[in-house]
Formats: C-alpha cells, structure tokens, sequence
C-alpha cells in the first residue's frame, strides 16, 4: 500500500519508528566508534605500562646477560591472555629472549625499532627501551591482540539490541496511546462530515477536544457547517418562495384560461343567439313576405342574411384560432400521401370544381399533431382551389422537398395570388389581401396555418406573382 | 293549465329562438301538440307535476319527444336532461339536445347522460326530421294517427 494511503495511526507509527531507528543507529554508530577509539587508547596505555614494568624487571637479566631471568620475567605474561608475543633484544639488537602465548606463527621483528606503540593489521604492538640510569640495555617487544576490544563489542551490540527492541517496542505504545489525541479528533471530524453527507443535515457540529490545530480545524469546520446551514436554509426558503410563486402564477393561470373559455363559450353561445334571430326572420321576411318587398327590400334583406352569416364564420374561424392555442400537442406519425388525398376529397364538390387539374408529387410522412397538420391542408388547398376557382384550367400543384433537418411541402396554383408586397400581412389576423367581392373569406385560415406550423417548430412562407398563382411553403422537422 | 296531449315538449328560453324553431315545426304541421316552457325549471315542474304543474293530468305530462335547450339560465338542459334520464317515469322520453355549435362540448357530455340526438340551431325542418328518423318517431312529422288525435 502507498504511504498516503495509509490510515493516519500506521503512517504516524512508521514515522516515530524510523525516526527511532535513526536516532538509535546514529547515537550506537557514535557510541561504538567512541568506544572503539576509548579502548585502543587504554590498550595503547596498558601495553605501555606493561611494557614499562617488564623493562624495569628485565634490567637486571640484560645486565647480567641472563636469557634464563629474562624468560621467567617475559612468561609473567602469561596472565595478560592479550599480549601474543613479546622479546627483549640486547643493547646490540640481538634477540635475546622472546615469549610467544601460543605456538602460533608470530613474527618476531628482527631487530629493534623505535620506542613507541602503533596499530598494525589487528594488533597492537610497540618497542619500549630497558634503561638503567639512562642507559640503554637494550630493547623490549610487546604484541597484543584486540581480542578484548571485540569481547567488549559483543555486549555493546547485545545491549545495542536490546535497547533497539526496548525502545521500539516503549515508542509503539506511546505512538499508540498518544495518537489518541490526534486521531480522535480527526476521526470525529470525518464522522461529522460522513453523517452530514450521508443526512443532509447541517444542524450537526463537532465536538472540539483541544486548542490545537485540530482544534482549529474543528472549530473552522463548524463555522463551515454554520455557513452551509444558513445557505441551505436559505436556499430551501428561496425554493418555497418560487414553489409558491408558481402556484399561485399558476392558479392564476388556470383560472385566465377558465375565463377564457367561458369567454369563448359565450361568445359561441351568446353571440351567436341574436345572429340567429336576425338570420332567422330574415328567412321569414325573404319567405313569407316576398310578395310585399319590392326588389330594393329583396336586395337589402339579402344584404342583412349575408351579412348575419358571415358573422356567424368569422365567429366559428375565431373561436377555432383561440381553442387551437388551448389544444394539447399531441404528435403522431403521419402519412402525408393520405390525409391530402383525403383533404381533397373533401374539398372537390361534384359538379363545381371538378376541372381541376391536380399533380400530387410524394409526401413523405411527418411527426405532428394529425388534427392541426389537417386543418393546415384544408386551409391551403381550399384556398388554392378558392382563388384558381376563376380560371380556365385551374392547376393545382402539391409537393415537398428536404431542406436541412425539416421538410417544406407547398401548394401551388395559378389562381389570382397576390401581391407580394403585401405578404408580411398574409399570415396575420383578419387581414385579407383580396375583397370579399373578389373572394370570401374571414382572414383568420393562414393565421391558423401560420399558429399551427410555428407550434409544430416549423416555418411558412408564400411566394406569388400577381394574377399568375402562388406557391404557399410550410416546413416541419424531418420525422 | 294544459288539458290537451303534448306530442313535443320544447324547452328554451330564448323567445326569438322558440318562435323560429315553433314557426318551422308549425310550417311542416308538427307544432299542433307542442308545449313551450321558457327554462329548465318549468321543464321540470311540467315533467314531474311540481309547482305551476302541480295539477297536471299525468297523460299531459308524458311528451314523445322532449327538444332540450342546453345553455338555460336557472336549471340549464343538461341538468334538466340528468334528472329525466335518471327517472324511472320519464327516462323512457327520447331527447333531442338544440346546441349552438356543433362543437359544443357540452354534446359528448349530454350523449354520456343519455341523450337521444342532437340539432344545431337554428332548428330547420330538416334537421329535426333527421332527427326524429333516427329515433324512429317519423310518423311524428306527420301528426296524422287517428288515435293521437283528441
């Protein structure tokens, strides 16, 4: 596992052991070597004082030329188990008596050199002068092993250990007992923090448990929370003011469309009640009376039923335009080919526009509401076949073409169009470009196309040349 | 008070349209048995004897056809048109709705509560006699069985 993923109390623990196994190694790297210097030191000293011993007692043997003395003075060593060799050379530099420890192969140097002990290979060995009243008799040899500095080493590295042990194992109880004091603290916070994730609820605080930087944190945290409350409740008070300003917008709203829709019922109820009467007995008159008008009185009841019917439709157109905006939008596949062989047939009266010559080209299918796209095909055809009705050979042309995502179908005549300047008000309410003498009409049916299409996310357009026909576009996007 | 047998009970309150719909009924002979009441108030009292009709003859006040008007101050035609339908003594009556529009939303409502028909005015002959077929009364048109005659 990764260092930093580790949990807190094992990175803590490792830390405090390395710092332990630093510390220990580096304070017996510098104990050892202390002791190691300490020890030649003494070594050095003792070999010298032995050395000066020996000489002193061997002054007589050199003296009186006795190698037998100097033997018996030399094996006295034998109770310095370190000293491996040592010889007494006469005041010519010959050897005069040696004593080896054991018959192992200790090389004796071969003449004397100068006083003074030194470190060679292991060993410790050095040259010391007999003297008697400042003269020279001859000269001391002593070899001494570091057997004993070894010895030594071994139980400093015994102790070593187990000092290295002690300590770790006194540092991981510690570590474990004081890390309390660190992790609790952190442990509580991230408690804290899990319970509000998990709840959501920002009324929860940490405990503090010391002045520390935990502590600090602790507290910052809290103020955190404290924040986030307000935010939070804030926010919930800002989302129950918007719930209740939708409400009640929308309240309002169903009840404009409820007046509404009385309006609309009144005014095909009410508005068409008088329209009635007036239609009615004027019938009466017309029927009943005929033989007391004379032929103005005829024209002019004629002109008032005209007028009361018309009214009627252009109520109808109206009431259709404002429900049509009221409708549900609900799309289907629909198969073009035919509802516009249907629309047709519904349109073509036997005996009245029958010389039409139609070219329906293909129409692909589209997603849209059936009823509105219908209503789109009734206005546009019954238009073209309204203002071509004037021709010779009227000709009407359906088709459509992709463009982009969307397809346009049209309708094309060579009726009496219109004059393009005027098509920005084709499209609009009650705006006629043609009079009622010329051909009826409310102005309400390309208002309807033109709501319908742009409800369906498509566009309409006209393009027309006056007196030779016109061409009415819709697009709606590609099913 | 009525003492003669109504063949056409006609409830509507606007007097320009009654006298229409009655000059076109009288016009093709069917108005001789014809009773107007002006709301669906007075429909009820005529149909189940109560207030102004409370001494009706119960042979008056079973009409063979009842022409409703749906749109009446007071107690409109579709209310007028639940409590026939949900008699056992007058459920029986067919019904034709008069509406304004064809696309009044009140039709499918008054089809759901039993109507028999519907005519949009102003009531020509025509569509009445449509109307009527349909229900099977077209001796109606003619008012001319000898045993409906009192």
């Amino acid at each position: 596992m990764l260092f930093a993923n580790l949990p807190i109390q094992k990175k803590l623990l490792r830390i405090v052991f390395l710092i332990n196994a630093i510390v220990l190694f580096l304070a017996g790297i510098a104990f050892f070597l202390y002791e190691v210097h300490v020890f030649r030191t003494s070594t050095q000293e003792k070999l010298s004082t032995i050395g000066k011993i020996i000489a002193s007692n061997s002054t007589a043997a050199l003296a009186f030329d006795s190698p037998g003395d100097a033997k018996e003075i030399l094996s006295a060593l034998k109770t310095e188990p370190h000293i491996v060799a040592a010889c007494l050379y006469d005041k010519n530099g010959k050897l005069f008596s040696n004593y080896l420890s054991d018959d192992t192969l200790q090389v004796l140097p071969a003449e004397p050199g100068s006083p003074g002990y030194h470190f060679s290979a292991g060993h410790v060995e050095g040259f010391e002068q007999v003297k008697q009243e400042s003269v020279s008799l001859g000269t001391l040899y002593l070899k001494s092993d570091m057997g004993a500095i070894y010895d030594r080493l071994k139980i400093y590295a015994g102790v070593f250990l187990l000092v290295f042990f002690v300590s770790f194992l006194l540092a991981f109880l510690l570590v474990k007992i004081l890390l309390k004091s660190i992790s609790l603290p952190i442990m509580a916070l991230a408690e804290t923090a899990r319970a509000i994730s998990d709840k959501k609820d920002y009324s929860v605080r940490s405990v503090k448990m010391g002045a520390d930087e935990l502590g600090a944190l602790t507290d910052t945290f809290n103020q955190m929370l404290d924040e986030i409350q307000q935010q939070d409740s804030h926010l919930k008070q800002f989302n129950l003011n918007l719930e209740n300003m939708v409400r009640a917008r929308t309240l309002q709203l169903e009840s404009v469309n409820k007046e509404l829709e009385s309006f609309s019922y009144s005014v095909s109820h009410d508005l068409r009640a008088p329209l009635r009467a007036i239609v009615g007995f004027t019938s009466i008159l017309e029927d009943e009376y005929n033989d007391k008008l004379d032929d103005e009185g005829k024209r002019i009841t004629s002109v008032i039923r005209k007028n009361t019917v018309k009214m009627g439709r252009l109520i109808d157109d109206l009431l259709a335009f404002s429900r049509m905006s009221r409708q549900d939008n609900k799309k289907s596949t629909i198969d073009m080919q035919a509802m516009v062989d249907e629309v047709k047939a519904s349109l073509v009266i036997p005996g009245n526009n029958e010389k039409i010559r139609w070219s329906i080209g293909e129409l692909p299918p589209v997603n849209a509401n059936p009823n509105m796209i219908k209503q789109v095909w009734e206005n546009l055809i019954g238009n073209s076949i309204k203002y071509s009705g004037k021709k010779e050979q009227p000709c009407i042309e359906i088709g459509s073409f992709a463009k982009k995502d969307h397809i346009v179908f049209f309708v094309k005549d060579n009726g009496a169009g219109f004059d393009v300047r005027y098509s920005d008000k084709l499209f609009k309410v009650f705006q006629r470009l043609h009079t009622p003498e010329e051909f009826e009409g409310t102005g309400v049916g390309l208002a309807l196309v033109d709501k319908i299409i742009s409800r369906e996310g498509g566009s309409v357009w006209a393009e027309s040349e006056l007196g030779k026909g016109a061409c009415f576009y819709f697009s709606l996007p590609q099913a | 008070m009525t003492n003669y047998k109504v063949d056409v009970l006609l409830v509507e309150d606007n007097p320009d349209d009654a006298e229409l719909t009655i000059r076109h009924l009288k016009k093709n002979n069917m108005a001789n048995n014809l009773f107007h009441v002006k709301d669906g108030e007075e429909a009820l009292e005529f149909l189940f004897a109560t207030g102004r009709y409370a001494e009706q003859p119960e042979i008056v006040r079973r009409p063979r056809i009842v022409l409703l008007d749906i749109q009446m101050p007071k107690v409109n035609g579709i209310e007028v048109l639940q409590k026939i339908k949900s008699d056992p003594q007058t459920k029986d009556i067919p019904v034709v709705m008069l509406t304004s529009s064809n696309e009044d939303p009140d039709i499918q409502k008054c089809y759901a509560l039993g109507a028999n028909s519907y005519i949009v005015k102003p009531v020509n002959f025509d569509s009445f006699a449509e109307s009527i077929k349909g229900l099977g009364f077209y001796w109606l048109l003619l008012n001319q069985l000898p045993s409906d005659k009192t």
